[in-house]
C-alpha cells in the first residue's frame, strides 16, 4: 500500500473513537504490534533522546524498501511509534523522503510531535526521513 | 484577615471553571505555576488601559503615576519579606534572572582556590549559574548530598562549609520532592566563615512566611508567577552591604548615574541592577498578587495544604505499586511519586486526557533523580484553591492510567 493510503486507513480507524481514554487504548494495544528493534542493537547510536521518554530505532534496506524497527521505554510513545512504522516501513527511500504526516494532526495526536513535547517522537520522524534520504538511489 | 473558605476562594480564580477534555480540570501543577486571581488580572488590564507609560523618566503626569505604582509595590514586597529598606528589593524577571544576576557578580569576585557550597536537591537554576560562574572564576562548585527521604544529608557540614566557602546556595523548598530545608542552620554556618548565602524561595513563599531580617540572609529570591502573580516578574531581596558589592549585571538605562565615552558611574541600589524598561505592569500587578495573599491568614492555608497532602498520600497508598520520592519530615504540599512498571510520561498523557494536570518529568532537578535512580517522576502539587474531591478525582483518574498501562 502506498503511504497516503495507509494514512488514510489509519485516520478512518480513529474515526469512530471520540473519546480520548478509548483513543489512548487503542494507541496503548497498537504499541504491542511493534516491530520491535533487538535488544543488541539498542546501542547508543540508535538512542533518540527525549526529555520525557527515550526512543531507539534501527533500520535496513531490503528489496529496494526502507524498513524500521524501534522500541520505546514509554507505552504511549510506542503506540505512536508503531503508527508511524506503519506509514514508513516497507516504503521505498523516496515516498518516505517526500511524505507528509498529515495524519498525526488529523487524528488529534499532533501534541506528540511537537518541538517542544521532547518525547523524542519529532526527533525520531527526522531520523526516518534522513535514514531515507541516505537510501535513495543517486 | 479574611476568613479562609476553599469554596469562595475558588471563584476568585476564573480559570479554575474551566474544562480540558471536556473534563472539569483539576489543576495540580502549582509547582510549575499558580493561577491567578481575577484581581491581579483586572490590575494587569487596568494600567494598560489608563496608566500605561514609560517610569523613572517622564516629566509628565502618566509617567509619574506609573512610577509611583511601581515603586509601591517595591515597599509591599519590602514588606512581605520584612526587608530593612526598600533598595534592598530588586525586580527581576524571575527566580532564574534573580540568580544569575547574583551568580554574575560572583564570577567576577570568586577566584582559584574559592568555593561554592550548592546541593544535590537545586533546580537546575540554583546549579547551572554557579557552575558558569566557577567555569569563569576558577573557584570549585561542591554540593551537600541527600539522603533517603530527600532531606539534606548535614552529616558532612562543617567541612563543606569551610574558610574557603564564599557563597552557599540553597533551596528553601525543594521543587521536586517538597522538603523544607533547615536554612536557619545553614546561614548560621555560612556565616559563621564569612561566606555569603543566597536562598531559593521559588517553592517556600506560597506556602509559609519568610522573615529576611530575622533569617538574617543575604540574598532571598523568587518568582511571582509561583505566588499568585503575573509571569515575568520576579525578585532579589539583599542585604544593602551585600548588594553594594555585586558588580552590575546588565548595562543599560535606568542603571547609571553619569554616561561618557571614557566610562560610565552606576546608579544606587536598586536601580544599578534594574537596566532597561522592566515589566511595569507585572510589577504593579505582583503588589495586588501579595496583598490578595496577605488577606489570609497564612497559618491557616499551611494547615489546609498539609490536610491536602496528607490526604493524597494516605489515597495514593492504598493503590498499591506507588512509590512516594521525598518523605521528609518536613515538606509542603508537593507529592512525587513513581508508578512500579508504568512510564512517567504515560501516566502523565492518560491523567491530562481525564482533566488532571500534573508534571512529569525530571523537574529540572536531574541530580535528584540520578539519586533515586529513576528518570523522572508523576509530580502533583497542591495549592490552597485545590480540594478534596478533586483528589479523589485524580486517584480516581490514576486507577483507570494504571489499569491500561499494566
Amino acid at each position: 500500500m502506498k503511504i497516503e493510503e495507509i494514512e488514510n486507513e489509519i485516520i478512518d480507524e480513529f474515526g469512530v473513537y471520540d473519546d480520548w481514554m478509548d483513543k489512548y487504548e487503542y494507541i496503548i494495544e497498537l504499541g504491542k504490534d511493534l516491530d520491535l528493534i533487538q535488544e543488541a542493537n539498542k546501542t547508543d547510536d540508535k538512542l533518540i533522546k527525549g526529555c520525557q521518554s527515550r526512543v531507539w530505532l534501527d533500520s535496513e534496506m531490503k528489496d529496494g524498501v526502507l524498513k524500521f524497527y524501534a522500541d520505546s521505554d514509554a507505552i504511549i510513545t510506542k503506540g505512536i511509534i508503531s503508527l508511524l512504522l506503519r506509514v514508513f516501513s516497507g516504503q521505498k527511500p523516496e515516498d518516505i523522503v517526500t511524505a507528509e504526516l498529515d495524519f498525526i494532526d488529523k487524528i488529534g495526536l499532533q501534541e506528540h510531535l511537537s518541538p517542544t513535547r521532547a518525547n523524542g517522537l519529532l526527533s525520531m520522524v527526522k531520523q526516518i526521513k534522513l535514514l531515507a534520504l541516505q537510501n535513495v538511489e543517486k | 484577615m479574611r476568613k479562609f473558605d476553599v469554596n469562595t476562594v475558588r471563584k476568585d480564580f476564573p480559570l479554575l471553571a474551566r474544562q480540558v477534555y471536556g473534563k472539569p480540570l483539576v489543576y495540580f501543577d502549582n509547582g510549575a505555576t499558580a493561577q491567578k486571581p481575577q484581581v491581579v488580572i483586572d490590575r494587569i488590564n487596568q494600567f494598560y488601559k489608563e496608566e500605561n507609560a514609560n517610569i523613572h523618566r517622564g516629566v509628565h503626569h502618566l509617567s509619574q503615576v506609573g512610577t509611583d505604582l511601581y515603586e509601591e509595590s517595591r515597599k509591599t514586597i519590602q514588606g512581605f519579606l520584612n526587608a530593612k529598606f526598600s533598595e534592598e528589593i530588586i525586580f527581576t524577571k524571575g527566580t532564574t534572572d534573580s540568580i544569575n544576576l547574583v551568580a554574575f557578580g560572583y564570577s567576577k569576585m570568586l577566584k582559584p582556590g574559592d568555593e561554592v557550597l550548592i546541593t544535590e536537591m537545586e533546580h537546575h537554576s540554583n546549579i547551572v549559574p554557579w557552575q558558569m560562574a566557577c567555569e569563569y572564576s576558577g573557584a570549585t562548585c561542591k554540593y551537600i548530598p541527600l539522603n533517603e527521604k530527600g532531606e539534606l544529608d548535614l552529616s558532612q557540614i562543617d567541612s563543606l562549609i569551610n574558610s574557603n566557602t564564599k557563597v552557599v546556595a540553597v533551596t528553601h523548598v525543594s521543587n521536586s520532592l517538597g522538603t523544607i530545608n533547615p536554612i536557619e542552620k545553614l546561614i548560621e554556618k555560612a556565616h559563621k566563615v564569612g561566606a555569603r548565602i543566597l536562598i531559593d524561595g521559588a517553592q517556600s513563599l506560597q506556602h509559609f512566611k519568610v522573615d529576611v531580617q530575622a533569617l538574617d540572609v543575604d540574598f532571598y529570591v523568587f518568582s511571582g508567577h509561583k505566588l499568585f502573580g503575573p509571569t515575568g516578574t520576579g525578585i532579589l531581596y539583599g542585604k544593602k552591604e551585600a548588594l553594594d558589592q555585586l558588580p552590575p549585571y546588565q548595562g543599560g538605562g535606568d542603571m547609571i548615574k553619569e554616561v561618557k565615552m571614557r566610562g560610565t558611574t552606576y546608579n544606587e541600589l536598586p536601580h544599578k541592577f534594574e537596566a532597561g524598561t522592566p515589566n511595569i505592569a507585572g510589577g504593579i500587578a505582583l503588589k495586588t498578587a501579595i496583598d490578595y495573599f496577605d488577606s489570609f491568614d497564612i497559618q491557616d492555608l499551611q494547615k489546609y495544604e498539609q490536610e491536602l497532602l496528607e490526604y493524597a498520600e494516605s489515597e495514593i497508598k492504598k493503590l498499591g505499586g506507588i512509590r512516594i520520592i521525598g518523605e521528609a519530615d518536613e515538606k509542603v504540599s508537593v507529592l512525587s511519586f513513581v508508578v512500579d512498571g508504568a512510564h512517567h510520561f504515560d501516566v502523565g498523557t492518560l491523567l491530562d486526557k481525564q482533566g488532571i494536570a500534573v508534571r512529569t518529568g525530571h523537574h529540572c532537578t536531574q541530580p535528584v533523580m540520578d539519586f533515586f535512580g529513576i528518570s523522572g517522576t508523576v509530580r502533583a502539587s497542591f495549592a490552597f484553591y485545590n480540594t478534596k474531591e478533586e483528589i479523589d478525582q485524580f486517584i480516581q483518574a490514576l486507577k483507570r492510567a494504571l489499569t491500561m498501562l499494566g
